[in-house]
């Protein structure tokens, strides 16, 4: 009787799953592949609406195939939950996260390389078909684990009355550092009582320091991360000389002293506060609508070479999840990156288009000729430089950023910082020698 | 009787399972979590005893966010009170305006704190922020505070005050409310002044509210950080961090949940060692009706 029972337990977990699998065998042949995908948003305007057009548009194309977009917060609350998700088993099927992620996901075993789904010469040719720059963020160890979507580049705005106030060519922007430096001295105003009304240049610090600090290192042909994000070089001279550059803005009293916010830096742009911003593409909309003046958008100024780093957002496909939903995964994400909606995305949102071919589109064009600061972006690309990212990203990152932070508030001097930041760095590398 | 537990017992099950489930159960797990080592993708947790809490003595931005969580708590607790006290007094008086008043105070209490730190963040910018026009008008010098080192932490200590002393000053006003107005009447025939009657009558029957708020307050002054994630992120350098800041970083940002555990549990004995300290010592000497 006991041996009876005991079996009869031991059987029903099996016949359990015999008719659960034969019941969901036919099921699966005709319900749709279920795609979730998370997104975050990061700048402002209907992005949602933009998003849920496209899912549609993808869903009336590949009828077996539903894909549910779930805006998921900042892309740091977005992370959160991918990974939390993933760690308790059950991970959207996609999902844009910062490019700067990609160790981070690597490492926790949460995504798998795109070129599994890669077959096709057609499937190769939409490889090949982004800018460079942007794939220096989605690959590493010979393998691609992200494909771009939303991103974004820092560029240069200038304010053209305050150019010809101070009797500057107002259709010439600085485009080298020495330029930027005379520039800046001629752009700072002073009050009778000898307080700045108006700063040259101003560079903001909060927040994430070390990507705007690459506008500085990148001119100066300096690298901060190895391609395979297991060193870093803070204490090159060649990045302590330009942060020094930096620190000395400051002390010439052209730039604002210690760290400038990031989330104001527009608004003292609009308020004539900083006469040259350096900021985001993403701000171009907000800036275009706001600033009750005429301004320039430039790349930024270049020292030993031109350059600035890109930023924003890849998709990446998640491990656990089923071939089916991968599969299905790769095939919007191939559809979305399309040049036509790269193009709408772009118009819509401000960001980067992520491929050549986008920009030949009749859509963009227009808007190129009509708005042409919307294409600097663009032109700065060849010239411009992965994001920095490392394995063990934002806490490398924070050593960084925390070294910048006491350079420019004075209580380091740059040469010490960043002699002190990379051995943090080298610290928390070690294991990944 | 049996049946009497019973009853009690099924009763109770309801809150009981949340706080199982959402309480007891993830702080065990956090205890145990913070003698393993991270899981990193293929790399299991392994057991590795106290090196959690080694890496914390060792860990400079820790003892950075001690330092500052410290001097936080030792402005925010004693001011916010003594400004929820002032101003439940001045609104308790009959006056013109009295209900535009208290409402005014309260507003920062049902704002969201994200929200007021978007606002603050435009008080404190620099040259044309509210707090520059202000000095500006004084005459003094230009100063960057979110961004400067010595005024970060004042800076982010100051919302917090001005976000709660509206909260507790509901308690106060509610607690002046209910004393009887015989007592003032009493101490007026009498001849004592008001500064008298505050300090003997006021303040002792006062004092089951002020430890309910106190209580309140120190696990605010570990508890609240929203405002930094706007404001400073904990810089420039660390000059503003926070403990539960640190804590958010090391455990969603770096991903290094298991000495994020290990920060947990201090950070929960600290707190369970005030509450203690403050229901079992300093209640007794609490005056109670």
């Amino acid at each position: 009787m006991q041996r009876k029972s005991f079996l009869k337990i031991c059987a029903m977990p099996l016949l359990a799953a015999a008719s659960g699998l034969y019941g969901a065998m036919p099921a699966m042949a005709q319900a749709p592949v279920e795609v979730s995908f998370y997104y975050p948003v990061a700048v402002g305007g209907p992005i949602a609406k933009t998003i849920d057009g496209f899912a549609e548009g993808f869903m009336k194309e590949n009828p077996g195939i539903k894909v549910s977009p779930i805006y998921a917060g900042t892309y740091q609350e977005t992370i959160v939950k991918a990974l939390t998700a993933h760690k308790s088993g059950t991970p959207p099927v996609t999902s844009v996260l910062l490019s700067t992620d990609m160790f981070t996901l690597i490492d926790e075993d949460a995504v798998v390389p795109i070129d599994n789904f890669v077959k096709t010469p057609e499937d190769k040719a939409w490889m090949d078909s982004f800018y460079p720059a942007f794939m220096q963020n989605s690959r590493t160890g010979g393998k691609t684990w992200g494909i771009p979507f939303q991103r974004s580049t820092v560029v240069m705005y200038w304010n053209k009355d305050a150019f010809k106030e101070a009797g500057l060519d107002p259709d010439k922007a600085p485009a080298t550092w020495a330029e930027l430096k005379a520039a800046a001295t001629r752009l700072t105003k002073k009050d009778a009582d000898g307080k700045v009304s108006q700063w040259g240049v101003q560079i903001p610090a909060s927040g994430f320091p070390y990507w705007l600090f690459q506008t500085l290192t990148t001119p100066n042909g300096a690298i901060l991360a190895n391609e395979a994000g297991t060193a870093v070089k803070f204490d090159d001279p060649k990045v302590i000389e330009a942060l020094q550059f930096w620190v000395d803005l400051g002390k010439a009293g052209v730039h604002p002293p210690g760290v400038v916010e990031w989330g104001t830096t527009p608004k003292d742009f609009f308020e004539k506060k900083a006469a040259i911003i350096y900021t985001t593409t993403g701000n171009l909309t907000n800036i275009r609508k706001n600033a009750g003046f005429p301004f320039g958008v430039g790349m930024i100024p270049g020292n030993t070479r031109k350059g600035s780093p890109t930023g924003g957002g890849n998709f990446y496909i998640f491990k656990k999840s089923t071939p089916e939903q991968q599969q299905a995964a790769f095939k919007f994400i191939k559809w979305i990156t399309q040049p036509e909606r790269a193009a709408t995305w772009s118009m819509d949102t401000g960001y980067v288009a992520v491929s050549p071919a986008a920009y030949d589109t009749p859509a963009l064009k227009k808007y190129g000729a009509e708005f042409p600061p919307a294409l600097v972006a663009r032109d700065q690309l060849p010239v411009s430089v992965a994001e920095f990212s490392t394995h063990e990203n934002q806490r490398v990152t924070k050593a960084l950023n925390d070294g910048l932070q006491a350079a420019l508030t004075g209580t380091k001097t740059p040469a010490q910082a960043m002699k002190d930041a990379q051995q943090e760095a080298d610290r928390i590398l070690r294991a990944y020698k | 009787m049996k049946q009497r537990s019973v009853h009690a017992w099924l009763m109770l099950l309801p809150a009981m399972l949340l706080l199982v489930a959402f309480t007891h159960w993830p702080a065990v797990s956090t205890f145990i979590d913070s003698f393993h080592s991270t899981p990193r993708g293929a790399r299991p947790s392994v057991w590795v005893g106290l090196e959690n809490y080694q890496v914390m003595t060792q860990d400079p931005v820790f003892w950075k966010a001690v330092r500052n969580n410290l001097i936080f708590a030792a402005a925010t607790i004693p001011a916010s009170i003594g400004l929820a006290l002032a101003m439940a007094l001045w609104v308790n008086e009959r006056m013109a305006g009295r209900a535009f008043l208290r409402m005014a105070y309260f507003t920062p209490t049902v704002l969201p704190m994200i929200a007021v730190a978007n606002i603050w963040l435009f008080f404190y910018t620099p040259q044309y922020g509210l707090l520059e026009r202000f000095t500006g008008m004084l005459g003094l010098p230009a100063h960057n505070w979110l961004g400067s080192p010595s005024t970060a932490l004042g800076a982010v200590t100051a919302v917090a005050i001005w976000k709660e002393a509206g909260f507790f000053m509901i308690f106060y006003l509610a607690a002046l409310q209910s004393l009887n107005p015989s007592l003032r009447e009493a101490a007026a025939i009498e001849g004592a002044s008001r500064g008298y009657f505050f300090r003997r009558v006021l303040w002792p029957l006062l004092m089951p509210t002020t430890l309910f708020v106190l209580i309140n307050a120190c696990i605010n002054a570990f508890r609240m950080v929203d405002h930094l994630f706007v404001l400073t992120r904990g810089g420039p350098d660390n000059a503003s961090i926070l403990l539960l800041y640190h804590l958010y970083e090391v455990g969603f940002s770096f991903w290094d949940t298991a000495y994020a555990s290990a920060i947990t549990v201090v950070l929960v004995l600290v707190l369970a060692a005030i509450a203690l300290f403050q229901f079992f010592v300093l209640d007794r000497r609490v005056h109670y009706k």
